[in-house]
This record gives C-alpha cells, sequence and structure tokens, in this order.
C-alpha cells in the first residue's frame, strides 16, 4: 500500500516522513550516508580512489603525463578534471557527448581544484618552459544515486592524495627527460576541500546529502566546499528556491562538521596505506 | 515597435553625465568616457554601495515574442524570449513549462563554461516563473553576449529577467544578478570591472529575489571565510534595491508612455 502510494504521489510520501524528522531510509534531516572510501585500487593509474556515499559510487583515476607548459605560465603545470556520467549508472543518461549534468559536474570540479590551490601548480613543473606534468583526474560514476558532487570531490581529493609521480631528470646532453621509476614522491596536496551538499524542499526544509529520489522531488540544491582553515572555496547554488542568510549559517556550520569528519575518513586511510 | 528604454544613474556616478534619446530608440551618451582617465584615482562609483551606471532596453527585436538588451558599465548582453511554444515529446514536462536556456558568447563556441552558466541562469529562471500555468510548453531563453568588461554572469541574469518581464510570462518574483569581488586586503567591490575580477582574490555572483531578497543562486570563485560571506550577501541584498529600482522605473516608464 505504501509502494503504491509513493508510486502516484511522491511528494506527499516524502512530506509524510519529513513531517516526522527523518526520511525513508532512515536517516536524520542532517545525516549523511554511510562513506566508504578505497585507495589505490587501480595500478594501472598513478592515482586511484573509489568512493562510496550510501549507493552514490564514484572512482576516480589519476594519471600524469608530460606536456610543455604553456607560454604564459612557463613554470605550471596542469590538472585536467572530466567526469563521466556513463549509461551504466543511471537510466537518465545515454551514450555519446557528455551531457549537462556531466558537464556541470566537471566544471564544479575544475573550479573547486582551481579555487583551493589543492594543488601548487609550480609543484608539477619539471623544467620550466620545456616540460610539466599534466595530471588527467578521470573521475567515473558508477552507479549513481544523488549527491555526485559531494562524492566526486571526495574521490578527487583521495586519488590526489595517492598519487605517486617518479623522479624525472633532463638529459643534458640529449635533452630527453629520463623517469626514475624505482624513486617516487607523493604529491604535495595543500588542503582538503571537503563538499557538502544540501536539498530545499518546499522552500524551508533543508536536508543534508540528498539520495536520488531526493534530488528529484527537491526544489533547489546548494554545495558547499569547505577546507582546512574553514575557508570557502565553492558555494554552488544553481538556482532554486531562495534562502535567507540565516539558513545558510546552519549549513555552514553543518558543512564544518562534515569537513572534520570526512579529514577523519581520509587520514585514517591514509594511514592504513602506508606500510607498503 | 515600441522600442523604450530607460536608464538610471545609481546614486554615486557622475552627476555631469545625461543621456537622450536617439532617433531610432538607441541610447546616446553625452560623455562618452565611462571610467575616469587611468592614473587618477577617481571613479564614478562612491563607497559603499556603488554599481556601474546601468541601461536597459526592451522589445528591441521583431522575431522573439520578448527582448531585452541589459547594459552594466561596459558589459552588454542581449536576451530574446521564445515561449511559452510548443516542445518536443522528448524534452516536455507533464505538469510545467520546459525552460532552456541558451547562452552563446561573444567569441568561440560555446564550451564547457558556458554550460555551467547556463544551468546556473535555467535553475534561476525555474524558481521564479510559474511553470505550472503553462504545462507541455517550452520557454527558452537565448542569452548573446555583446561585450564583456567584468560582472558577466549578473548582466546575464539582468538581461534574462528583463526578457521575460518584455515577453509577459507570468513569474512570482523578479531577479537579479549582483557581483562583488574582494581583493586581496578584504574589501568589497560591488559590481567589479574585468581589471578588479582578475586582481579580485574572490568573485562572488548572487541572484537574488525581489519579494525577500532571498539568495536564489550563488556561485564563486576564490578562497574568502564565512565573515566575507555574509558581508557580501548583506552588500548584494542592498545594491539589488537599487535593480530593481530601476526595473520599476524602467517598466513604469514604458508602459506609461503607450
Amino acid at each position: 500500500m505504501a509502494a503504491g502510494f509513493k508510486t502516484v504521489e511522491p511528494l506527499e510520501y516524502y512530506r509524510r516522513f519529513l513531517k516526522e524528522n527523518c526520511r525513508p531510509d532512515g536517516r536524520e534531516l542532517g545525516e549523511f550516508r554511510p562513506t566508504t572510501v578505497n585507495i589505490g585500487s587501480i595500478s594501472t593509474a598513478d592515482g586511484s580512489a573509489l568512493v562510496k556515499l550510501g549507493n552514490t559510487t564514484v572512482i576516480c583515476g589519476v594519471k600524469a603525463e608530460f606536456a610543455a607548459p604553456p607560454a604564459d605560465a612557463p613554470d605550471k603545470g596542469f590538472v585536467v578534471p572530466n567526469v563521466d556520467l556513463p549509461p551504466l549508472c543511471s537510466s537518465r543518461f545515454r551514450s555519446g557527448p557528455p551531457g549537462e549534468e556531466a558537464q556541470v559536474a566537471s566544471q564544479f570540479i575544475a573550479d573547486v581544484i582551481e579555487n583551493s590551490q589543492i594543488i601548487q601548480k609550480e609543484d608539477l613543473c619539471i623544467s620550466p618552459g620545456k616540460l610539466a606534468w599534466v595530471l588527467y583526474c578521470d573521475l567515473i560514476c558508477l552507479d549513481y544515486d544523488g549527491n555526485i558532487l559531494d562524492a566526486c570531490t571526495f574521490a578527487l581529493l583521495a586519488a590526489l592524495k595517492n598519487v605517486q609521480l617518479p623522479e624525472v631528470t633532463i638529459n643534458e646532453e640529449t635533452a630527453l627527460a629520463e623517469v626514475n621509476l624505482k624513486k617516487k614522491s607523493y604529491l604535495n596536496v595543500r588542503t582538503h576541500p571537503v563538499a557538502t551538499s544540501f536539498a530545499v524542499f518546499d522552500d524551508t526544509l533543508l536536508i543534508v546529502d540528498p539520495a536520488g529520489e531526493e534530488e528529484h522531488l527537491a526544489t533547489g540544491t546548494l554545495t558547499i566546499v569547505m577546507d582546512d582553515e574553514g575557508k570557502l572555496c565553492c558555494l554552488h547554488k544553481p538556482g532554486g528556491s531562495g534562502l535567507t542568510g540565516a539558513k545558510l549559517q546552519d549549513c555552514m556550520s553543518r558543512a564544518v562538521t562534515r569537513h572534520k569528519e570526512v579529514k577523519k575518513l581520509m587520514d585514517e586511510v591514509i594511514k592504513s596505506m602506508k606500510p607498503k | 515597435m515600441a522600442c523604450t528604454q530607460a536608464q538610471l544613474v545609481s546614486g554615486s556616478a557622475n552627476p555631469g553625465r545625461t543621456r537622450s534619446v536617439g532617433l531610432w530608440g538607441h541610447t546616446v551618451y553625452t560623455d562618452a568616457n565611462m571610467r575616469a582617465e587611468p592614473g587618477i584615482e577617481s571613479s564614478p562609483r562612491g563607497p559603499g554601495c556603488s554599481l556601474r551606471h546601468f541601461a536597459c532596453e526592451q522589445n528591441l527585436l521583431s522575431r522573439p515574442d520578448g527582448s531585452a538588451s541589459f547594459l552594466q558599465g561596459d558589459t552588454s548582453v542581449l536576451a530574446g524570449v521564445y515561449g511559452p511554444a510548443e516542445v518536443k515529446v522528448s524534452k516536455e514536462i507533464f505538469n510545467k513549462a520546459t525552460l532552456e536556456v541558451i547562452l552563446r558568447p561573444k567569441i568561440g563556441l560555446p564550451g564547457v563554461a558556458e554550460k555551467s552558466r547556463e544551468r546556473l541562469i535555467r535553475n534561476t529562471c525555474e524558481a521564479v516563473v510559474l511553470g505550472a500555468l503553462h504545462p507541455r510548453t517550452s520557454i527558452t531563453v537565448v542569452l548573446q553576449v555583446i561585450s564583456d568588461a567584468g560582472s558577466l554572469l549578473a548582466c546575464c541574469l539582468n538581461a534574462a529577467c528583463m526578457a521575460l518581464v518584455d515577453t509577459g510570462v507570468p513569474m512570482r518574483a523578479l531577479f537579479c544578478g549582483v557581483t562583488c569581488a574582494l581583493d586581496s586586503d578584504g574589501t568589497l567591490v560591488l559590481d567589479p570591472t574585468a581589471k578588479q575580477e582578475k586582481e579580485a582574490r574572490a568573485v562572488l555572483t548572487f541572484a537574488l529575489d525581489s519579494v525577500e531578497q532571498k539568495l536564489l543562486m550563488s556561485t564563486t570563485k576564490g578562497l574568502y571565510s564565512n565573515a566575507e560571506l555574509q558581508q557580501c550577501l548583506a552588500a548584494a541584498q542592498a545594491a539589488s534595491q537599487h535593480v530593481f529600482r530601476f526595473y520599476r522605473e524602467s517598466l513604469q516608464r514604458r508602459y506609461s508612455k503607450s
């Protein structure tokens, strides 16, 4: 009977739960889904991470290649993110060129990298004006159940922390790069941007970490990306119902606690990986 | 073709500048320089809430159902709205209008950044447009960047709003875009120019609604603290009052003429 009601009136069904301050999957309004992260699973990539946020699964692989630095910034490398939402993850995506959702997510990740300065681009330079690293970060969603931006940001962060770049020296005589695969060093990840997404319901209620169905019913979304010192890298609110300043402040405080949770998880995983 | 225009020289701008209507309804400025000569600190803005002068022209295109051109300083965007019109069956929504936004840059082909901006503008319009009154139709907003001298997204939002009003699409509120830039020592500049945007530490763009100045859309670039965000939001809300007053006056002038 409940299933019938849910199909016919999904919004009313959902409102019944919200009135009791909980959600259909049993979570509180401010509770995140269980987050799991697995680092270094792709051996062919220079760095990789798999993040599961409830059912939403995103895998990030980072490959490092050589490139000539741009003429206007000869001491900088590149970080090129790309978010792919294949038909595998959800029935709403078709195969072919990236749809709007994938492009928006890619742009979002590029903005987070740029704004948070997670990696100093100068660290990626090998020889100014001649050779620099370019990190291709490919984020592929394997299962789409809402809140893709949080999962992608976390996966990117974890993968970048896992990246090991070999030492490169430029041979003076041949002017070729010599890669020493035996000597690898980790990237200097300067800060930890963590994204927290909210969905707005009926212009008033704010819930954290919307699942797929909740995103569909929401009247607006908000994503806050915070870094280590409590500074904001990104306040992404693509339209939707209006928010007052007070509601925004509540979101900020939730984002701060989420940042602590994620950082703790990251540190645990990194610590468990170290003796290899 | 009823070509009307309205301008507002906001508070602290240069009082010596005057505007008049040209022969074909285009704006004629009596002094050409928007900015003071380089090297001199005086600028047309005063301290506090100061936007560049803006101008708007409605109903200037004959094909779209509604159109508007919005000018903010040297940034200019032309918007055209088609709708409510027929929609492809694959895109139709049974109980609302389908809103589409197309943003064309001044040069080059639209890329991923444009897609991202289109999504921001579309979601903002969806929040205010009463789509339920026109189910299974499509409303298309086409924005063409004529010139970009800073605060482009805000100008696009303003142009889109004026064009939607010109079309007569039912809306629950008007919206406006305001850009704030924070430079390295934390000073706030509203409606920054391209140069100020490049040198700023953070650039925040907000879309606010006209009823309660609630935050409809926000997109930011750069690093800033929570306190700075609140400051920018408050300044943006104050500035949005100017813009809404301008909308009201410009529409009053237009409809009182005819």
